[in-house]
């Protein structure tokens, strides 16, 4: 399983610069190791401990508490169909079965082909919109049987590559990068030590 | 969660922390039930309103843990400026004038409410609980619950027990989500392996995937776990609590003298609990001395006194083997007179067993004694200055001067670490490797072995230190550190740093680290070295040089003990009759003439003294196993065969005995004991260190310098003879700096050769950053290529060279 690389590592020890306790940093280099692997690993949880300075255990605490870390690898596309009360009301469940039908996968498993994860989950706040899904936490709302296949097809055809990034992106444009560093003649290490 | 500390990096917050205060003794008038009650300030209401008689129902409350408000248990009504509210009272300070009440309707209420959904996910499986029957769930459903639950739907299940380490097992289907257990391990142990996971109804405690939660203190989250979440193994369907009889007694595997309650059932001990008190452990043990009651009803524990015949030891009478150990001493004395005889122990046993065999030793004229075997440090030591734990876990600055006391004395640890953590204290670590405190440490000083001069030198050179021995009273914390480093290398850096101190201006007291159990105990009560007659090591090279007709062993197990297993062999071997005091056969003892079985914890009444001086009573719980007796009754029968009556009925007479005669221990009445949980102090009469002189050469480039050191699970016999922990000890190994590994060109965990002056032994090599390079340490007593081997107890330190095999 997978670590941090050490590109990774330059970038973490950046963000843990920037607070007064290394500890305070954990939630950005949790999403640091998600971009880098679609999931966060027990390697690279122990990997994030050993850069903090805490244990693994208390990682994994904080880590599991959001449900948007990942601990075992999702699809490129994660879909999250809200089966609370609004979406329930105006045809959720029917429509999960039905994606769960059209992808041959049960709520909480990824297609063979690594495609697509269907989640059920509670209110995403889009209830005047019901029934809404989100993939990769972009919405779509009062979605149709029709509509759902529709959307599955475009994103197998890579159509909506524009719009939605693969699961674990966490910015398509990062602000500063090593490699930006690089460009203004700083290293990484020069930028750490600064702080 | 718990608030977290601030890392101590810039020591600003110590600084506010010991600023002289002016300390608040008013106490604050606050009204619980009508009426009214003095509660100190900085108090919780819920400890104002127990106090006060009118208990509130709590789980997540701890006292001696930072309050968190998990469980919602403990609401109680107090009067606001706008009448009256409800108040979690766990949460809420005390003031002045507060009007608290704890038993109106509302109150009631919410705390039927509380109940009631703390129970919604609770399996109810009482009957098959081990809680069941001291489960404060269970006792305050019945007294502060609804009765009836309106819950019927289906309730959250997971799999019934899981392990969390070799120790603990966790039912989370029990588990009411206190935070306990991990506000402990975080906030008391340090040791953070375990967690709440995931949120909502999935919350569950959990220790990383692989990562047990393998900390030397586990067993106190066992304690404290308000329902039967947790459960340890050693004790897992042994009893019910209402078949269980217990008493309380103090802990005697190491000095730190835990006071406990030893617990049985049908004659067997099945469990030991801390016992809160304030000046020692606060209620918490750690897991080797809670759990080593399996030891005491071990097979392998001896039964009978045994006399060597023709076909080695065989079972006597008490009778045959009182007589045979009488015409032994005898002959000696006829033959080689009391100078012929030493006698080496007391360390393992109670005041009274050490007093009644220091009486018998007087009444034969044996000046030859000794408690320690050249792994402690002088007698002297217990004459200096003497601070308590809470001294040290209250002065500006503990220097630390000895051993890793997380690994041998635990719950000194605990308590050093809280004075760290909580910013009361600073510390100064003088050490060869890093040590479980050397995290929490302000300053480390390490130095090479055998030169501890240089860093005591360096520590009181550096103005910060000096500055911060100007803050009040400092603490050191002496013992042996490196057990290849000998005894008057250790004594004389010891000298040096309590001279610099006094040079400094530094008020310093000492807290002697002196490990075995009543190490301090027998020393006190004359089973010290008398004057001019030299100390155990001496004795083991009289023995050795064939000067002793007789050597006894009181407990004493050099084989295993005495840092140079060499010296200790040739005793053995060169003494002319050997009678041994063991309740087990041991290395040493199975070398013995004559074996008297002798009782064990739990099976003998009287006083141990732990290593501030405190004396506190250790009881007997179960029947002695087979016809084993305590050593004091030994000791006395074998005076009166030999014709000294020492004059005790009983362990009563020998506790007045010491109480009339020691005046160290005037008031250490047996009513003082008995009424005195805290334990009653002693005072030892001052001494001064005995002159020593640390000459350790300078280290060849080839070599490397030993460090020997004690880890808290080793092959000692209590812990090898109790299967939950037998297994726990690490094994033998070397631990080098991961350079130096390199530098030896093999790969971690290849066995090497460890080659000294006098002999070689083998060992698996493997890293630890802790380690100085040109350091190797090898953990004692492990089994394996005895490193004891190497260790020569005359030479100031040692040094070996590594080589491949
Ligand atoms: S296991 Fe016990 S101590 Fe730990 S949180 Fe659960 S109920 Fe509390
Ligand atoms: S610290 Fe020492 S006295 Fe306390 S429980 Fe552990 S072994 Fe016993
Ligand atoms: S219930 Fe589905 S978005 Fe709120
Ligand atoms: S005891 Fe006060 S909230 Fe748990």
């Amino acid at each position: 399983m997978p670590r941090l690389t050490d590109a990774n590592v330059t970038i973490a020890k950046e963000i843990i610069g920037r607070y007064p306790r290394p500890k305070s940093a954990l939630i950005p280099i949790l999403h640091l190791a998600q971009e880098q692997d679609g999931y966060v690993s027990e390697d690279a949880m122990r990997h994030i401990a050993e850069l903090l300075g805490i244990t693994p255990a208390e990682v994994y605490g904080t880590a599991t508490f959001y449900e948007m870390f990942k601990f075992e690898p999702v699809g490129r596309y994660c879909i999250n169909v809200c089966t609370n009360i609004s979406c329930q009301l105006l045809g959720a469940w029917e429509l999960l079965e039905h994606a769960e039908h059209h992808l041959g996968i049960k709520a909480g498993s990824t297609t063979d082909d690594g495609m697509f994860t269907i989640e059920d989950v509670e209110c995403i706040a889009a209830c005047t919109e019901a029934p809404a899904l989100q993939v990769n936490y972009r919405y779509r709302y009062r979605v149709t049987h029709a509509e759902f296949d529709l959307l599955i097809a475009d994103l197998r055809a890579g159509g909506l590559a524009d719009e939605i990034p693969p699961h674990g992106t966490l910015a398509r444009v990062r602000q500063r990068t090593p490699q930006n560093w690089a460009d203004t003649g700083r290293t990484a290490q020069a930028e750490v030590d600064a702080r | 969660m718990s608030d977290e500390t601030i890392d101590d990096t810039d020591g600003t917050d110590v600084d506010a922390a010991t600023e002289p205060e002016p300390e608040p003794k008013r106490t604050l008038t606050v009204t619980v039930d009508g009426r009214p009650f003095e509660a100190q300030p900085g108090s919780m209401v819920i400890d104002a309103a127990i106090a006060a008689g009118s208990y509130v129902p709590h789980f997540c409350y701890h006292p001696r843990m930072t309050p968190v408000g998990m469980c919602r248990q403990c609401f109680v009504e107090v009067d606001g400026p706008r009448g009256p509210m409800m108040v979690v009272s766990c949460m809420t300070p005390v003031a002045e004038g507060q009007v608290v009440r704890t038993d109106t309707p509302q109150v009631k209420r919410a705390q039927e409410g509380v109940l009631e959904l703390l129970l919604v996910n609770h399996p109810l499986d009482c009957p098959v609980c081990d809680k069941g029957g001291e489960c404060p769930l269970q006792d305050q459903a019945f007294s502060h619950g609804p009765g009836e639950s309106r819950f019927v739907e289906q309730k959250r299940h997971w799999e019934k027990p899981i392990p969390i380490s070799d120790l603990v097992f966790l039912d989370r289907e029990r588990c009411i989500q206190c935070d306990r257990c991990t506000r402990f391990a975080d906030e008391v142990a340090g040791d953070k392996l375990i967690h709440f996971i995931s949120r909502g109804n999935d919350t569950q405690v959990m220790t990383f995937p692989d990562e047990p939660f393998s900390s030397y203190f586990s067993g106190n989250t066992v304690q404290i776990c308000p329902v039967g979440a947790l459960t340890a193994s050693p004790y897992r369907f042994k009893a019910r609590p209402w078949d269980l009889d217990q008493r309380a007694s103090t802990c005697t595997t190491c000095s730190v003298g835990c006071r406990t309650v030893v617990q049985s059932t049908r004659d067997e001990l099945v469990r030991y609990q801390g016992l809160d008190v304030e000046s020692v452990n606060w209620g918490w043990l750690c897991d080797r001395g809670r759990f080593n009651f399996e030891s005491i009803g071990s097979d392998d524990r001896l039964t009978t006194p045994l006399v060597r015949g023709e076909s080695g030891l065989e079972p006597t009478s008490w009778t045959g083997a009182l007589g045979a150990a009488a015409r032994l001493v005898t002959e000696a004395l006829e033959s080689g007179g009391p100078r012929s005889i030493g006698i080496l122990g007391g360390a393992r046993g109670t005041n009274e067993d050490a007093f009644a065999w220091a009486a018998l030793a007087d009444a034969l004229g044996v000046t030859l004694r000794d408690a320690q075997v050249g792994d402690g440090l002088p007698t002297e030591v217990l004459g200096l200055p003497r601070a308590t734990i809470t001294d040290a876990a209250n002065a500006p600055t503990i220097v630390l001067l000895g051993p890793d006391l997380k690994e041998e004395l635990p719950v000194l640890y605990l308590r050093l670490r809280d004075a760290a953590e909580k910013r009361r204290s600073r510390i100064v670590e003088l050490s060869s490797v890093g040590t479980g405190l050397s995290r929490y440490a302000w300053k480390r000083f390490p130095y090479e072995p055998g030169l501890g001069a240089q860093a005591v030198s360096a520590a009181l050179a550096d103005p910060e230190v000096r500055d911060q021995l100007a803050r009040g009273p400092v603490v050191v914390v002496a013992g042996r550190g490196n057990l290849a480093e000998s005894q008057e290398v250790a004594t004389a850096t010891l000298a040096s740093l309590l001279d610099g101190l006094t040079g400094a201006g530094a008020s310093w007291s000492v807290l002697p680290a002196l490990r075995r159990g009543n190490v301090v105990g027998a020393l006190q009560l004359g089973m010290a070295p008398s004057e001019g007659a030299g100390g155990g090591l001496d004795v083991l090279r009289a023995a050795a040089e064939g000067r002793l007709e007789l050597l006894v062993l009181v407990g004493s197990d050099p084989m295993a003990d005495c840092p140079d297993t060499d010296l200790a062999r040739r005793a053995l071997a060169g003494a002319r009759r050997i009678v041994a005091v063991d309740t087990f056969l041991t290395a040493s003892s199975e070398q013995a003439d004559v074996v008297l079985a002798a009782a064990a914890y739990g099976e003998k009444d009287g006083t141990t003294t732990n290593l501030e001086g405190r004396v506190s009573g250790v009881v007997a719980k179960v029947t002695a196993t087979g016809t084993s007796r305590p050593d004091w009754m030994i000791a006395t029968e074998l005076g009166l065969a030999l014709g000294h009556d020492l004059g005790f009925g009983s362990v009563d007479d020998v506790t007045d005995a010491i109480a009339t005669r020691v005046p160290a221990y005037a008031g250490v009445t047996r009513t003082a004991v008995a009424r005195n949980v805290e334990g009653v102090l002693t005072e030892a009469p001052l001494a001064f260190l005995p002159p020593a002189s640390s000459s350790a050469g300078e280290r060849n480039n080839y070599d490397y310098r030993l460090v020997v050191s004690r880890t808290l699970y080793d092959r000692a016999v209590g812990t090898a003879t109790s299967p939950s922990l037998a297994h726990l000890a690490p094994g033998p190994a070397a631990l080098v700096h991961p350079l130096d590994l390199e530098l030896v060109g093999v790969s971690a965990g290849t066995e090497v050769q460890l080659v000294g002056a006098r002999s070689s032994v083998v060992l698996p090599l493997h890293t630890d950053a802790t380690v100085p390079r040109g350091t190797v340490r090898v953990r004692f007593q492990q089994g394996g290529g005895s490193v004891g081997e190497l260790v020569d107890a005359s030479t100031p330190i040692v040094d070996v060279r590594i080589e491949r095999l």
